[in-house]
């Protein structure tokens, strides 16, 4: 038997279907478990950086420059804005030794990366000391997507995020929402109470406490900017990839991490999203996953189908992805 | 060096990882109050906090909840300042004991008192020994720069923490050793402060009761009146009982403050689990008799009224035995 070596890309995808079928349910489970899957492992820390780090962070930059709006904070967040940095900075130095650096002195922080070229060094709680804020840092720094929630009156809301890789949705549009407003498009969810099981489990979060979870859904080429505001640009894509025999290299399976952190000092709930893209010709290459995703996406309610945006294309996944069986 | 323990036996919301922690000083902070500074006996930062937030030590065979009254953020020490209560169940009185070097493991820190981000000004209310949470909260409004008042209330000379409450707080501190004097004064501060205005009251009952009946008499809003009770939001450890696996014939006693999960995989017996906090439906567990003691969040009523299931990480059983399908 020939050993196949895979790359980075798929032996670090957290391929997230556990069965032959997918329904939404409340699947959170602690952080920082290693998940082996049939082609490698995922899920060690809480920020991932991978071989698309430059890449990915270069591509924020981009469309944050062309919409700033992709950054938000209502006011009443400054406390969790800097709780965020200064929680996930420490993270992101332990998860990259040597090239980072961190230095703190009471409220004097310094930090350097080696990888993007940083060098800042700021007071926490002084927002003059760190133009653009605590949460532009963080985005320049770490590939995930950040929300921040502000517990109060029994609600989670939704009321601070830097988010430029959303996958059909807009930090600018949600922001100030409650939770279960943010998710009141969502199918089936609500009928099942998925989604004020998730608020509560969220809610009685204690400091320190970590979890995560997955999402998914499908996206046409390697475009992580997916969000409304870019709508004009990518929708079309998911009617024209059915019929363009390059379809297994254009359309990937887009897993998110999302890790989900009570922040002590502010008693936020940090969201984490980090998005992996895997075109279904290198998924193909793990059988396992080939058949499977073959099979979930072929038994996938049409309300599910329709509201991931995968009605058009699925048909012709579902296709090329049975024709090796 | 960092010293933590495996979590242990959930029986409530949120599995948090055991502290170890060493008794760095000692301090009388008033008659029968005594200010105890606990650190990592490595040293090292401990976790940040909300304000408002508490511990739960374990102390003379008791898990007692004590109140944090740092400004939360990560900090080489934690701060309790603990009354003794000579007719209590002995927890007081075995933390009263402990001396500088001493070790002691507590849980935490947990949060059920937390500032609201969104008020416009805060009033803080203390009786007593009430005023652990609300120095924290005061010490995170100056940290923060967020507008808040407080008014104390305590016993003639019991008065604890004052000379850092004044240096604190300013002119926004109100001391009362009258009890009609502080009364007076709330009644005349929840009359006309602002709209967007939360008040957080910790102390004795009728404290709080006063507080909460002339809010709502002035039209306050209930959700900006906040009361931390001098006892623990955590579930309870819960009556013992034993689990019968009908198939296997196995008997596996729940003792107390163990889960039914814990108890079984203790006992080998694996059990599917994700959350074990009552959230993701995956440790659910057939039953086929006994009267399941529902405390999770995923059973709907029906299913909680059909008594056939129960969710291992956190509910119990309301009689001494509860038989599974397994």
């Amino acid at each position: 038997m020939t050993a196949v070596l895979l790359p980075e890309r798929t032996t670090r995808f957290p391929f997230p279907f556990a069965a032959d079928s997918y329904r939404y349910s409340t699947n959170v489970e602690p952080a920082r478990r290693v998940a082996a899957t049939e082609a490698g492992t995922w899920g060690a820390g809480v920020l991932d950086v991978d071989g698309e780090y430059a890449t990915e962070l270069a591509l924020r930059r981009e469309v944050l420059a062309a919409d700033p709006t992709r950054c938000q904070q209502l006011p009443h967040m400054r406390v969790a804005a800097w709780d965020a940095l200064t929680t996930l900075l420490p993270e992101l130095a332990a998860t990259l030794p040597g090239v980072t650096a961190l230095r703190v002195r009471g409220d004097r922080w310094s930090w350097r990366n080696d990888l993007t070229a940083t060098s800042t060094s700021f007071t926490v709680g002084d927002d003059d000391s760190l133009p653009g804020g605590p949460l532009a840092l963080l985005g320049s720094q770490i590939q995930e997507d950040v929300v921040l929630l502000d517990q109060r009156e029994g609600s989670l809301w939704a009321d601070a995020g830097l988010v430029t890789f959303a996958a059909d949705w807009s930090m600018g549009f949600d922001v100030g929402m409650r939770f279960l407003e943010v998710h009141g498009p969502v199918p089936r969810v609500h009928e099942a109470g998925v989604v004020q099981r998730a608020e509560q489990f969220l809610m009685r979060l204690q400091p320190g406490q970590e979890y995560r979870r997955t999402n998914w859904t499908m996206t046409v080429d390697r475009r992580l900017d997916t969000s409304t505001e870019t709508y004009p640009v990518w929708a079309r894509d998911r009617r024209l990839v059915v019929d363009d025999p390059a379809l297994p290299d254009r359309l990937h399976l887009r897993v998110e991490v999302q890790h989900l952190i009570r922040l002590g000092v502010s008693n936020a709930v940090c969201f984490l999203i980090r998005t992996y893209l895997l075109s279904l010709r290198e998924l193909a290459a793990v059988p396992a996953w080939r058949r499977r995703l073959g099979v979930v996406l072929a038994e996938l309610p049409e309300d599910v189908a329709e509201y991931k945006g995968l009605s058009r294309f699925r048909g012709a996944a579902v296709d090329w992805l049975r024709a090796a069986d | 060096m960092t010293a933590v323990l495996p979590a242990p036996a959930a029986t409530g919301a949120g599995e948090q990882a055991r502290l170890v922690l060493e008794v760095s000083a000692v301090a009388d902070a008033a008659p029968g109050i005594r200010t105890l500074t606990l650190r990592r006996p490595g040293g090292g930062l401990l976790p940040g906090h909300p304000p408002g937030s508490h511990l739960v030590l374990d102390c003379g065979g008791r898990r007692n909840a004590y109140s944090l009254t740092g400004d939360g953020m990560p900090a080489a020490e934690y701060r309790i300042s603990v009354l003794l209560c000579p007719d209590g169940a002995g927890g007081s009185a075995a933390v009263h004991r402990w001396r500088a070097g001493d070790r002691v493991t507590a849980t935490g820190p947990r949060s059920a008192f937390a500032p609201v981000s969104t008020a416009r000004h805060a009033v803080l209310v203390a009786g007593g020994i009430g005023i652990t949470p609300l120095l924290s909260h005061a010490r995170a409004a100056v940290r923060w720069g967020r507008s808040f008042e407080l008014l104390y209330g305590h016993r003639p000379g019991a008065g604890a923490h004052l000379a850092e409450l004044h240096a604190l707080c300013g002119d926004r501190l109100g001391v009362h050793e009258d009890t009609a004097e502080l009364l007076a004064r709330i009644g005349s501060v929840l009359a006309d402060r602002p709209l967007g205005t939360h008040v957080h009251v910790c102390g004795p009952a009728p404290l709080i009761a006063f507080v909460e009946d002339t809010a709502g008499a002035l039209g306050w809003p209930a959700d900006r009146v906040h009361a931390e009770r001098f006892s623990a939001a955590d579930l309870d450890p819960g009556e013992p009982f034993v689990a019968r696996l009908a198939r296997s014939g196995l008997r596996v006693p729940v003792p107390a403050g163990t889960s039914l999960l814990a108890a079984l995989e203790a006992a080998g017996v694996a059990v599917p689990s994700m959350c074990r906090q009552g959230v993701c439906g995956e440790c659910r567990l057939p039953v086929t008799a006994g009267r399941p003691l529902h405390r999770d969040l995923y059973l709907a009523e029906p299913e909680r009224a059909a008594g056939d299931a129960v969710m291992a990480c956190v509910s119990r059983c309301a009689d001494d035995e509860l038989e599974l399908d397994l």
